[in-house]
């Protein structure tokens, strides 16, 4: 049995694969977001990039590499939502942003997988932070002329050090409504969600002539067809569709037109969700949120508060955070997540909402969110509280790999740790 | 019948023209000469501010950040007139004071915020509120960031729910001189002037780098490059000096004669050259800070702080050296190109080489939590070895701000005399889970989390369903 430091493991494993084909971290205190909730001592297996079992009193097999984790904190790795990692490298650098386009035809069809970057440098400090995967969202490119309903489809990337991020593209449409969604639509909700109904008619009408449409029988379409292949599985149920949505009032229409169409809606921003969260709750819409957004920033979110996520939660919403900053910033999820328990969330919860919820609003929860047997092996070692600013992490595993512990970011820092030298810091590599 | 609504506006505004012109304003014309120098009337917007009732009071038995890098167990706060009166552990309570439990909790001073747009980008956003930036003239030194300021603004309240008890208001980033900071003291007020933090020095918000050159560049003007940038500050200091010379040469003959033309715009500029208006300098790239350094030296004049300052840590000790504050983040990099370079390690790598390193927010919603980012940068820091203590690190959001604000002489510790602007903590502050739970301010209770006759809210939320505590 080989016992390793958790330092000296993932320096070990960043220099190359491991051969023990099992291992196991021990003696860790382990949050599974799973059904078996918090086990204060216990042994996580890991095999061939998978949870192989989690317990209090695993029998580890002789020939496994043993980490012994002193005590530490063992959580899942943080599902990060609402984020543009891979697909913006510097947001005011526009050839690097590929999350928007303001291409006149394309609306719902917009991929944001095709863009994703496996070397973008916003993924290692992500990655430092916990974040072993995440929804990276489109955002509208609007344009001159370019006043279309859908800011176009996201898609789930892992952030594991390697060349291929996306594991599950076109995981959700993305449309926002409110204040925004009625600038596009010329002005009033009114024509925004007219104008919406319009689409998703024309898309069921789509689904059911693909035929006529494509020998030219068909009745004027506002969309392309491209537009409406991507709605498709929308108007099924089948995918995700992100609403944007701020004010209690234009929460209930969503509501009501979800019920009407069948749709898998998710709320985001929900800033006044609290006001209408037994709603939201019996209609079993989920909620992504940030729960740090407490000021009234627009007229549609006069009633933000730190409570949202708290109050949401115990009327059974299920919710996911979002973060302040798509990507950049991404790395402080766990914060936000603090905070939202510092104003009523259970802690649980609040882990909750950082892994398995948003694994399980995507559709990703049979490979990723939570520590069990048969799932993926994506799961951090912490320092302290994964939720306080004050703790690290100080390993990430990602499908069983230990993730490289540095970034761009922090060679930068250790390259200027001491000034002054003979020759400048450039030829420090 | 009605009357068309244009015709009511336009009595309106007629009747309000001719009851502003009094007799009494008529009868007596405000004298021409003297009064034009800039030095006669330097501060024509006064503070009004007059702290909240208050009595004498003893915290008792929490343990302090002092802001001097001081940690103290099971200490004592005495506070009376509004003025901290001593601080240690287990001092005697005299009596007649308000003895306050605070066994299990933890005090810091009042926190402070060095970069605020609080009331100048008020809420909510949108173009009605958004006064910040008087993006019309790369040189608009002659705005002032206070006759932006909104004291409705909601987020005064949310702040000081974080702790936050003065700011520094600066006006944006748009431009090469950008007008003049306000400190306000985070009281709700009617009017700016009743927050205005009494004597505290003005500072001239400037901009380095890419947003001068590009609101102006994009618009076809000067400055569209860096060397533009630099030219543009050159010339004005030139300007500033000659006007300078001007009204010194007037005084030295006796005040007679024709007074120079006043200039709002190279008043303010004089009033850095003379030293008494801090320069709170918006830069990022170390290349850069280092010719705005140069140029200091060449007009005669000090840089107070560098703002963002991304790149600090790789001339933190050429910063040390000159004695400039770097006010920065531990969260916030990369959003654009001289950003790209930014480090969480930044504050703790500038404290480390003897700087004043300060934690701000340039955010309504970090401002919230400036002791969560400070302890963000202090966890960065250590990762990489600085052995940096929590009392250390709270001065980056007390102590070092006010530095940097000018206004150390009163507030940013618990010492003896200064200005009683206390926080008490549910818990450790550089924790998540800490909550501000009473806030003072010059003694007075301001805020109190679990009172609600001590939670103010602003006029705009006034028939706003309150979702909680905030």
């Amino acid at each position: 049995m080989q016992r390793l430091l958790i330092a000296t493991f993932a320096l070990t494993l960043a220099a190359g694969p491991v051969a023990a084909e099992t291992t196991a971290i021990t003696n860790a205190h382990i949050y599974t977001s799973a059904k078996n909730g918090e086990i204060s001592s216990g042994t996580i297996l890991i095999s061939n990039g998978r949870i192989a079992g989690v317990g209090a009193n695993l029998r580890v097999p002789a020939s496994a590499t043993v980490i012994d984790a002193k005590g530490s904190i063992v959580t899942p790795g943080l599902y990060a939502t609402g984020t543009n990692l891979g697909a913006v490298e510097i947001e005011l650098v526009s050839e690097t942003n590929d999350n928007a386009t303001s291409n006149q035809s394309l609306s719902a069809a917009f991929d944001i997988s095709y863009g994703i970057d496996a070397d973008a440098i916003t993924i290692p400090v992500a990655r430092l932070g916990g974040v072993t995967r995440a929804l990276v969202t489109p955002v509208y490119g609007d344009g001159e002329g370019r006043e279309l309903m859908f800011a176009g489809q996201a898609a789930i990337i892992s952030l594991a050090n390697g060349a291929s991020p996306v594991v599950k593209p076109r995981a959700a449409m993305v449309l926002e409504l409110g204040e925004a969604g009625a600038a596009r639509a010329g002005g009033a909700r009114g024509a925004a969600i007219t104008a919406l109904r319009a689409d998703l008619d024309d898309v069921r009408w789509f689904a059911s002539h693909r035929g006529g449409y494509n020998n030219g029988g068909t009745r004027e379409l506002r969309l392309s067809k491209q537009d409406l292949e991507a709605l498709l599985p929308v108007v099924r149920g089948q995918m995700p569709l992100i609403i944007g949505v701020h004010r209690a009032a234009d929460i209930r229409e969503v509501l009501k037109l979800a019920r009407q169409y069948r749709l898998n809606v998710v709320l985001s921003g929900a800033e006044e969700g609290w006001m209408v969260a037994s709603d939201i709750a019996s209609a079993r819409v989920p909620v992504m949120l940030n729960p740090t957004a407490n000021l009234p920033g627009s007229f549609e979110m006069r009633a933000s508060t730190m409570d949202n996520a708290a109050r949401l939660d115990k009327a059974g919403v299920r919710i996911a955070f979002t973060n302040s900053d798509g990507g950049h910033r991404a790395r402080e999820g766990r914060y936000n997540a603090g905070n939202a328990v510092a104003h009523g969330l259970p802690y649980a919860k609040a882990l909750a909402a950082l892994t398995i919820n948003p694994a399980t609003i995507f559709g990703d929860n049979r490979r990723a969110g939570s520590l069990e047997a048969g799932k993926q092996a994506d799961l951090v070692i912490w320092s302290g509280d994964p939720l306080e600013p004050l703790s690290e992490a100080q390993a990430v595993f990602i499908a069983g790999e230990a993730q490289p512990m540095t970034s761009r970011a922090d060679e930068l820092a250790k390259r200027y740790r001491t000034l002054n030298q003979p020759y400048p810091p450039a030829y420090k590599n | 019948m009605g009357i068309p609504k244009v015709s009511v506006a336009i009595l309106a505004a007629t009747m309000l023209l001719a009851g502003c012109a009094t007799t009494e304003d008529i009868a007596k014309p405000k004298p021409s000469g003297p009064n034009l120098d800039p030095q006669v009337d330097a501060n024509p917007f006064p503070s009004t501010y007059k702290p909240l009732p208050s009595v004498a009071t003893a915290l008792v038995g929490a343990t302090i950040f002092t802001g001097t890098g001081q940690k103290i167990d099971n200490g004592t706060i005495l506070v009376k007139d509004g003025k901290i009166e001593s601080v240690g552990a287990n001092l005697a309570v005299p009596s007649g004071y308000k003895t306050v439990d605070a066994r299990g909790k933890w005090v810091t001073p009042g926190i402070i915020d060095a970069h605020s747009h609080l009331g100048v980008y008020a809420q909510p956003g949108g173009s009605a509120l958004s006064d910040g930036n008087e993006a019309t003239s790369p040189n608009t030194a002659e705005v002032w960031a206070e006759h932006s300021v909104w004291p409705q603004d909601e987020a005064f309240n949310a702040v000081r729910r974080g702790g936050v008890t003065s700011m520094l208001v600066l006006p944006g980033s748009a431009n090469l001189f950008g007008g003049r900071s306000v400190t306000l003291k985070n009281v709700p007020a009617i009017t700016m002037q009743a927050m205005k933090f009494p004597g505290a020095p003005y500072g001239l918000k400037m901009a380095c780098g890419e947003n001068p050159k590009r609101v102006y560049g994009s618009k076809g003007s000067a400055p569209s490059t860096r060397m533009g940038n630099v030219a543009g500050y050159r010339a004005a200091w030139l300007e500033a000096s000659a006007y300078r010379a001007k009204w010194d040469a007037y005084r030295a003959g006796g005040s007679k004669g024709d007074a120079p033309t006043r200039d709002l715009k190279l008043d303010t500029l004089v009033g850095v050259l003379k030293g008494e208006i801090l320069v709170e300098n918006h830069c990022y790239r170390a290349d850069e800070m280092a010719i705005m350094i140069d140029i200091a030296k060449e007009f005669g004049y000090k840089i107070t702080a560098f703002h963002h300052g991304s790149e600090a840590y790789k001339i933190a000790d050429l910063l040390a050296k000159e004695d400039i504050c770097v006010a920065t983040w531990a969260g916030w990099w990369g959003f654009k190109v001289e950003a790209i370079d930014g480090v969480a390690e930044n504050a703790a790598l500038v404290h480390a080489a003897g700087g004043c390193a300060v934690i701000h927010s340039d955010d309504p919603i970090l401002s919230q939590r400036l002791n969560q980012e400070a302890a963000a940068a202090l966890a960065a820091g250590r990762k990489i070895g600085l052995n940096i203590s929590e009392a250390e690190a709270i001065k980056w959001i007390t102590a070092n701000p006010a530095k940097m604000m000018g206004i150390l002489d009163k507030t940013g510790t618990l010492e003896a005399g200064k200005m009683a602007d206390v926080v008490i903590w549910s818990a450790d502050p550089l924790s998540v889970y800490a909550l501000a739970e009473k806030v003072y301010i010059d003694g007075a209770l301001t805020y109190d989390r679990n009172d609600k006759r001590f939670q103010p809210k602003s006029d705009f939320m006034i028939d706003r369903k309150a979702g909680g505590t905030e």
